[in-house]
């Protein structure tokens, strides 16, 4: 090794690379100035500048540092710029340097290098897997639990609303390739140049896949530009790069996330082109057939204290190298039990010329001997075969990085002793436990794995859609054909399987470093019985975390295999499942925020509401008046005075949005019969009825009032909020069960608008506009209507009442119904009439104890329960639900029914309440119901409410008490018919 | 994603419709004469097979009408396409699908029994 007694960490390389060193480009980490080049990643300037520590694990906090060079790093996880702009939990590795980057570590306080929470690292004995079902529970879990969780997390989530946006695209394709490394490169080529539509994607923002940093043999530049051209050239390829495939669904349904904005700075809060473009673009897409040019992820190699800063993955050291040009270290020592992590020993010897770089290998193999050994010997590097590393010594002070490894030579019984061991020092160690074929979205796509002995990785099987995986994806690594087939090497020598290091203290063998687990908590897991791979998973954490176990998962269910005496096929791999890595939620979401979230609906004579001073509510998408405010009145003053007027003079109120479906055909009357608890065969032309519908249950699941308006044809009415669940129930009926029935059905709600005229003086407004109908009570009583032209337009009048006044629904077509709304409103000025809101219309309904299903009904409510027990009995046709009705459940006693209550005092109840048997209760309490609406009512001076009751019709003139929220109240079960109980002013 | 060809509209994305669960359920025709333990059974016993499920789907962001699909619950292939009131397909000894070429074309087969 080298005799230099200081060698210098991180250095830049002064040629050599794909960055751009006339481009130099500022940033800042941990608020200190650096500087990288155009072509760096956040990390690879970074490590260029010497930055050792870049932030701490996640449970122990120990010191981490930048140990990939892709998606697979779980130590640099930094928080990118701040405010509103600020995002956690961003790998450095992914990162493109921009002009003015700010990136802070993550996980420590007060500073990355002295942090406080680095005691968990001596608490580790209390903190192992599952810790919180034993640890930290007495006197109780609540007393920890709020420390612990504020010490748990990694980064802080941002607190200000996402400025940027977000879009949505959907695409077809014959031919998906996901990733353009060489063998990705090949599939899209052979397809394009052969007609078929192809989309090529790679999450870089340069093309080339492993051909970037891989210094393979003379060529393969050449190669690549010709593949690019030739790519380029053709109309049928797209080519979306800095792009990542992260879900494969069914059907051939993938979704990407493409960064549109990303790497020109749109994180930094000082970004311009904001407003023009996307930051980033979620891309749907559906292919007839996919291409997985994924490549592989490189393991770590499990030792004692594999974790500690300046221990790298091998294939990253030369990652950084070759095009980046950056050499982590001086002294690099090469970990591995496999032949491709000498392809870094023998890039690090080509350049130590350059920048005095010292380079040897430690092999646990005993005799290596492939191609790759022997030109490593031809270079002058130093093999250590047979050998692990048994201790990592770190720099007391500064950044607590490397700066030495024992080694000791592995007994047949695989034990590393401490005689014989040797003291290496170095500042880099560049470890290899093998490679994972990629193999997430296939598996995610239905397809089996299977372990590959030989190769000591699982490598795709049988495929369940029409996909198939390439290159090293597939688990073939050779490289070299594909670029130049006169070329080949001889084959590399095996893998040796080394999944931990045993009789070394396995409580210091990290194999997920992102959630510190180690070799130690497999054990304790299989000691607990959680041997089953999904419940090994769950209990110890592996996998969870950001990095979801793309480096950890394969040698964690190898050592539970060892650990379980079970072979590694046995063991098996968790489910995978999207997403392959993080999706911001502005991509998911797309536009479908704020104003864009959900349709919103107006009715016909919105302007006139909000231009008298309507305050609107959203009732199931429509934005309807709660009630209109006039100058220098309250809310409350407001809703007192509409009820008021509606029962005194005229009130008017929109109801367009009420469910209206016309049903036609001979058989109509028969089908609605059935969908009916009431007998609707005897509804005449001109006559209304109200009725309840049951679902198959006997549960009431809407109510609305039916019109006849000719022989064979009859318009529906459904509440608001049912008029599009009614009309799917209904077709369900006469499409899957009822083809021989003669009816159709035709949803009309939106095309007619209802202005509904209420009060007293109704008829006297009504008449004031000029119509050929005969509106006198006798020609028009309650429950009827009429057709004809009123005010010169086409009008249905249903006399319907949901006030307990003379009540008018008039319907008109809609693009008439703000002119309606004025003409009524002229007609009625000089009796005082007055619009009123959906307040007002609560508090009328609730004092003449109407009904509103699902306010004071529930999901278990029958007709019985609400007061309709008779007409079911005087029905003998069937009709949907009658069969359960006869259940012994609907028919047994104690069950909730509807009814009146008056309050003691002059409190209104509160609403959800319950009702109670004693004025002191004992919690836990039986619950014998609820209230269900309540308020105070201005036509009474006191306050109503309406509730369900158990036995509640036996019960009138009974005291209850009503329970909330630790109140009492006091009530007296009454009729629920407040108002005008003998119905002469409905019938007026 | 499902791709669902709807007999009326053609093939469609899975976000168009609605799964309305086992399909070939008739109604009692009589329901006053059924035990508690039938009428039961129509209301709420379901086949969760693992395999050919016979189901029913609605277009409702569509044609708005009900059909019949016959899909493997295991790998999400549809096996068939039928419009409601059509006899169910027999399909010959096709309990579970594994594919490793290219998928089946999207299309309405009528296997006559």
């Amino acid at each position: 090794m080298s005799q230099n007694p200081q060698p210098k960490i991180g250095t830049r390389l002064a040629s050599g690379g794909r960055i751009d060193r006339n481009k130099p480009l500022g940033f800042t980490f941990n608020g200190k100035a650096y500087q990288g080049f155009a072509g760096d990643t956040l990390a690879s300037a970074l490590l260029a500048n010497g930055v050792k520590r870049v932030g701490r694990s996640f449970k122990y906090h120990r010191p981490r540092a930048i140990v990939s060079a892709g998606v697979e790093e779980f130590n640099a996880l930094v928080q990118l710029e701040s405010g509103a702009c600020h995002e956690p939990n961003v790998r450095a590795t992914l990162v493109e340097l921009y002009d003015g980057l700010q990136a802070r570590s993550q996980n420590a306080w007060p500073s990355v290098h002295f942090d406080l929470r680095c005691v968990f690292n001596g608490l580790s004995r209390l903190l192992p897997a599952g810790f919180y079902y034993k640890t930290f529970i007495a006197p109780s879990w609540g007393l920890w639990e709020n420390t612990l969780r504020r010490a748990a997390g990694l980064g802080t989530a941002p607190r200000q609303s996402d400025p940027d946006r977000y879009q949505h695209q959907h695409t077809h394709c014959e031919l998906l390739v996901v990733g353009a490394g060489p063998s990705g490169l090949a599939a899209a080529l052979a397809a394009g140049e052969a007609g078929k539509r192809v989309l090529l994607i790679d999450d870089q923002p340069e093309l080339g896949g492993s051909l970037l940093w891989e210094s393979v043999i003379p060529g393969t530049e050449q190669w690549l530009s010709d593949a690019l051209a030739r790519l380029q050239a053709l109309d049928n390829v797209r080519i979306l790069p800095r792009t990542q495939v992260f879900a494969y669904y069914d059907h051939n349904v993938l979704a990407a996330v493409e960064r549109v904005t990303d790497h020109l700075g749109s994180a930094s809060p000082k970004q311009t082109h904001r407003k023009q473009t996307p930051r980033q673009r979620l891309w749907k897409i559906r292919a007839t057939e996919v291409v997985l040019a994924t490549g592989a992820i490189e393991r770590p190699l499990t030792f004692v204290n594999n974790d500690r800063p300046g221990i790298m993955l091998a294939g990253a050291v030369r990652h950084y190298v070759n095009r980046y040009g950056v050499v982590p270290g001086r002294q690099v020592v090469v970990m591995t039990n496999n032949d491709d992590a000498y392809r870094t020993a023998l890039d690090l010897a080509k350049r130590s010329a350059e920048a005095d770089i010292s380079v040897g290998i430690v092999d646990v193999r005993s005799n290596p001997q492939g191609p790759l050994a022997q030109r490593a010997r031809a270079s002058n590097i130093a093999i250590y075969a047979g050998q692990v590393i048994t201790q990592v010594h770190c720099q007391r002070w500064g950044s607590g990085g490397v700066n030495g490894i024992t080694i000791a030579p592995i007994d047949r019984a695989g034990r590393a002793g401490n005689h014989e061991s040797l003291h290496l020092e170095c500042d880099v160690v560049a470890m290899s436990g093998g490679w994972n074929p990629s193999v997430h979205l296939f598996s995610q796509s239905g397809g089996k794995l299977q372990y590959d002995d030989r190769q000591c990785c699982f490598v795709p099987a049988q495929a369940l859609q029409n996909v198939r995986c390439v290159g090293a994806a597939q688990g073939d690594f050779e490289r070299l054909s594909l670029i130049n087939d006169e070329v080949s090497e001889p084959p590399e020598q095996p893998i040796q399987a080394w999944w931990q290091s045993p009789h070394q203290a396995s409580s210091q063998q990290w194999l997920d470093f992102q959630y510190d687990i180690t070799v130690a908590d497999v054990e304790q897991a299989a000691r607990e019985n959680f041997i089953s791979v999904e419940h090994f998973k769950r209990y110890t954490g592996t996998g969870m975390c950001v990095d979801q176990g793309k480096t950890g998962n394969v040698s964690a269910l190898a050592v539970l295999g060892e650990v379980t005496g079970r072979k590694i096929p046995e063991v098996g791999t968790t489910k995978f499942r999207p997403p392959y890595h993080p999706v911001t939620i502005g991509a998911l979401v797309g536009q479908t925020h704020g104003e864009f979230y959900a349709p919103s609906r107006q009715m016909p004579a919105h302007v006139w509401h909000a231009s008298h001073g309507a305050v609107f509510e959203d009732a199931g998408s429509w934005q309807r008046p709660s009630y209109y405010l006039q100058t220098d009145e309250t809310p409350q003053q407001a809703i007192t005075r509409e009820v008021q007027a509606a029962r005194h003079c005229a009130g008017l109120f929109e109801a367009s949005p009420l469910g209206k479906i016309e049903v036609r055909g001979k058989d109509a009357a028969e089908f609605l019969n059935r969908i009916y608890l009431n007998n609707m065969l005897t509804l005449k032309p001109g006559k209304v009825r109200y009725g309840l519908m049951l679902n198959e249950n006997g549960i009431i699941i809407d109510d609305g009032v039916l019109a006849c308006l000719a022989e064979n044809h009859y318009q529906v009415g459904t509440t608001s909020a049912g008029a599009r669940r009614i009309l799917l129930w209904m077709e369900e009926w006469l499409q899957c069960e009822w083809l021989d029935l003669d009816v159709r059905l035709t949803p009309v709600t939106q095309q007619w608008a209802v202005c509904t005229l209420s009060g007293p003086k109704a008829r006297e407004v009504l008449t004031q506009v000029p119509s050929e109908l005969d509106l006198s009570a006798e020609a028009f009583p309650h429950m009827a209507v009429q057709q004809g032209i009123l005010a010169g337009v086409p009008a249905r009048i249903f006399r319907v009442s949901f006030t307990g006044e003379i009540s008018y629904e008039i319907n008109v077509p809609a693009q008439y119904g703000l002119a309606l709304w004025q003409r009524l409103m002229e007609a009625g000025a000089s009796v005082g009439i007055t619009p009123y809101g959906i307040e007002a219309l609560e508090i009328l309904r609730t004092e003449k104890g109407y009904l509103h299903v699902g306010t004071d009904t529930d999901g278990t409510t029958c007709p019985d329960d609400v007061g309709w027990g008779g007409p079911v009995k005087k029905k003998p046709a069937d009709f949907i639900g009658k069969r359960s009705l006869a259940r012994a459940a609907n028919t047994a006693t104690g069950r909730l029914q509807f009814v009146g209550l008056a309050a003691a005092d002059n409190q209104p109840l509160p609403i959800g309440g319950h009702l109670i048997a004693t004025e002191k209760p004992v919690m836990p309490i039986e619950t014998q119901g609820y209230v269900t609406s309540s308020h105070y009512s201005p036509s009474l001076n006191r306050p109503v409410a309406l509730g369900l009751l158990k036995n509640g019709r036996q019960r009138t003139g009974e005291q209850v008490t009503v329970y909330d929220q630790g109140h009492i109240h006091t009530a007296t079960v009454v009729s629920p018919v407040f108002y005008d109980s003998e119905g002469g002013r409905l019938n007026a | 994603m499902l791709q669902i060809h709807c007999p009326w509209c053609g093939v469609r994305d899975e976000v168009e419709f609605c799964c309305g669960g086992e399909s070939h359920i008739t109604r009692p025709a009589d329901p006053a004469s059924c035990s508690d333990s039938e009428w039961a059974d129509y209301q709420f016993n379901r086949l969760n097979p693992k395999g050919i499920h016979y189901e029913r789907w609605r277009h409702t962001h569509g044609c708005r009408q009900w059909f019949n699909v016959v899909r493997d619950t295991l790998s999400h292939t549809i096996l068939q396409v039928y419009k409601m009131g059509e006899p169910k397909p027999l399909l010959k000894g096709k309990d579970r699908l594994h594919h490793t070429g290219s998928l089946p074309k999207a299309d309405v087969l009528r296997e006559r029994a």
